[in-house]
């Protein structure tokens, strides 16, 4: 299957989802012909978001969940991405100093075809596949994205990872030129991953939500996404990855041992020292709902941590 | 050049300062109806609330330095109000969290209070800063008696160190709110704290026996062995 670069899509083709999802209720509440007149004209309008590029075909999956997806405001409004600040808001108004193209991912370590990959071959790689998944964050608050991608085990095969890699540990990107200088984390932020989960068929090579290339905040142009983990495992913008035999660092298990641990499992059990991990809050939601164990996805996970103490490897 | 208001400029005053001090309630309550506080409203009250609480309980302790260093004693007399406006919005921020944050799931408020230490500090904080809400009020000061009425309302400084607790322990790594946050707060305390080291100064200084006139003088200075 043919992916088009955002450059090979038609002007024509792009719909900035803002006005895509004024227009759809639209047409639930007026009748086709007067929708049709309202789309001509709101075409017609100056667009900010033409750059958002539709990824396209992208196949479903049966790992999607049917919960009710967040808005895209939300998704792409309310991000923890600390390079471009440490509010909500921050990562929306500055990561757009972010240059996502040309970029490459270095794939090396204990691989016996190390390789580096450009953002459009991984674009390539293999069919992108549209995984609407729960995210949980750490902080008790939840979201439903529709992420686009393909699984992580894709890449990883064609490096082809020797027998004594166990681990894969994810650089990304830091210019302090335009990210933060204060040392929060210690940059540049890294993540890690075990091989098996990192080749679980759950974990996404992510280059969009919503259909649309990834904007900036939500880690553009390359993230992966382990949704059974809190959030903060889903590296983003990565520029490396690591086949490793010791078990990675990574930056907020550097920042606080006690609060992060390296494998972050969603476990309403499992408090964090300052707060309770038992409930949490969907974005859009008014009152708090249980949290599920690895995050709802305990049927296809839990045999990886078969016999593990997971409050001690929380 | 220290003007006092009349009785009617200070009602105006006061006037104009309880409309602002209303402003953080307002704007937070017009971007709430037109949801604008983002993509987690119940979240951004939390914090706006805990903020302003925060701001007013520094503002209220930046009163007696202000006084003393502009000469405006005139500025006590609007200390009241904002201490008040700072348990106001302490109240609010309290409110947020049992109804809107835990929607009075008393278990689990009880468990969070015991097990969460930022919470168990900034319940401290505002069980502590009630008492003094209760006895703003000349009554109060009238039964208590000015110096223990005073030494009561002294708890405010250990307010405002369990409020940058509070605020500390909750951040997951950004420290450099709550910090800037404490340096104020230590200002502002250390300024009180200076000012009592010189009056203790000046104090025993007025309380030395005057050196009798007429005696000898025995020269303190030793000489050196050289
Ligand atoms: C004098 C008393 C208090 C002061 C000065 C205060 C101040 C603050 C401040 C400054 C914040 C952070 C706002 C931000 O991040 O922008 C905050 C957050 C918070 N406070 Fe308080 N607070 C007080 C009492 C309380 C009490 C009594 C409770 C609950 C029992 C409470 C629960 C919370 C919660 C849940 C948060 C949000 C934590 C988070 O988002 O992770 N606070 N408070």
């Amino acid at each position: 299957m043919q992916i088009l670069k955002p450059s090979d899509i038609p002007p024509s083709e792009i719909t900035p989802r803002a006005l895509f999802e004024d227009r759809r209720r639209f047409l639930g509440a007026a009748g086709a012909t007067l929708a049709a007149g309202a789309a001509l004209w709101a075409g017609l309008l100056p667009d900010a978001r033409a750059a958002a590029a539709k990824l396209g075909p992208l196949a479903r999956s049966p790992l999607s969940t049917d919960d009710t997806q967040t808005g895209y405001k939300s998704v792409t409004t309310y991000n923890n991405f600390y390079e471009f600040g440490t509010n909500k808001e921050d990562p929306a108004a500055n990561a757009g100093s972010l240059v996502v193209r040309p970029w490459t991912v270095r794939v090396e370590g204990l691989a016996g075809k190390p390789r580096t990959f450009d953002i459009d071959d991984l674009l390539k790689l293999a069919p992108l596949e549209e995984r609407i998944y729960r995210l949980r964050c750490v902080e008790g608050w939840s979201m439903v994205i529709p992420w686009a991608g393909f699984p992580l085990s894709a890449l990883l095969r064609q490096v082809e990872p020797q027998g004594s890699a166990k681990y894969v540990e994810f650089v990304t990107q830091y210019d302090p030129k335009i990210m933060m200088r204060r040392p929060v984390l210690d940059w540049p932020y890294t993540e890690g991953l075990r091989l098996d989960e990192a080749l679980h068929p759950l974990t996404l090579l992510t280059l969009g939500l919503y259909g649309e290339v990834l904007p900036n905040q939500n880690g553009a142009p390359v993230r992966i996404v382990v949704p059974w983990k809190y959030g903060f495992k889903s590296a983003k913008s990565i520029v490396a990855i690591r086949l490793v035999e010791k078990e990675p660092r990574t930056a907020w298990n550097k920042a606080a041992p006690n609060e992060y641990g390296f494998y972050s499992n969603v476990n309403p059990t499992v408090d964090h020292p300052r707060w309770s991990q038992a409930t949490e809050r969907r974005l859009g939601e008014f009152r708090k709902r249980p949290t599920l164990m690895f995050n709802g996805y305990a049927e296809q996970v839990a045999s990886l941590y078969q016999g593990m103490d997971l409050r001690r490897f929380f | 050049m220290t003007k006092t208001p009349t009785a009617a400029q200070l009602a105006a005053i006061k006037a104009a300062l309880f409309a602002l001090c209303l402003v953080p309630l307002a704007l937070n309550l017009q971007r709430w109806f037109a949801d604008a506080l983002g993509a987690n409203p119940i979240e951004a009250i939390t914090h706006a609330s805990g903020d302003w609480t925060l701001r007013f309980l520094l503002i209220t302790l930046a009163v007696t330095p202000l006084r003393k260093l502009t000469g405006l004693n005139w500025l006590l007399r609007l200390r009241r109000m904002l201490g008040l406006f700072a348990f106001f919005y302490a109240s609010l921020h309290f409110t947020t969290y049992f109804w809107l944050d835990q929607f009075f799931d008393l278990n689990s408020i009880a468990h969070d209070i015991m097990k969460r230490p930022f919470i168990t500090v900034g319940f401290a904080a505002f069980v502590l800063l009630t008492p003094l809400a209760v006895t703003s009020n000349n009554y109060a000061i009238r039964r208590l008696g000015g110096r223990r009425w005073q030494s009561l309302h002294r708890s405010v400084y250990g307010i405002g160190i369990l409020a940058i607790v509070h605020y500390w322990w909750l951040v997951k790594a950004d420290i450099l709110e709550p910090m800037i946050y404490g340096l104020i707060l230590a200002t502002l305390l250390g300024m009180r704290g200076w000012w009592r080291e010189l009056e203790r100064r000046r104090q025993i200084a007025a309380n030395m026996p005057r050196p009798m006139p007429g005696g000898k003088v025995i020269p303190l200075v030793v000489k050196s062995p050289q």
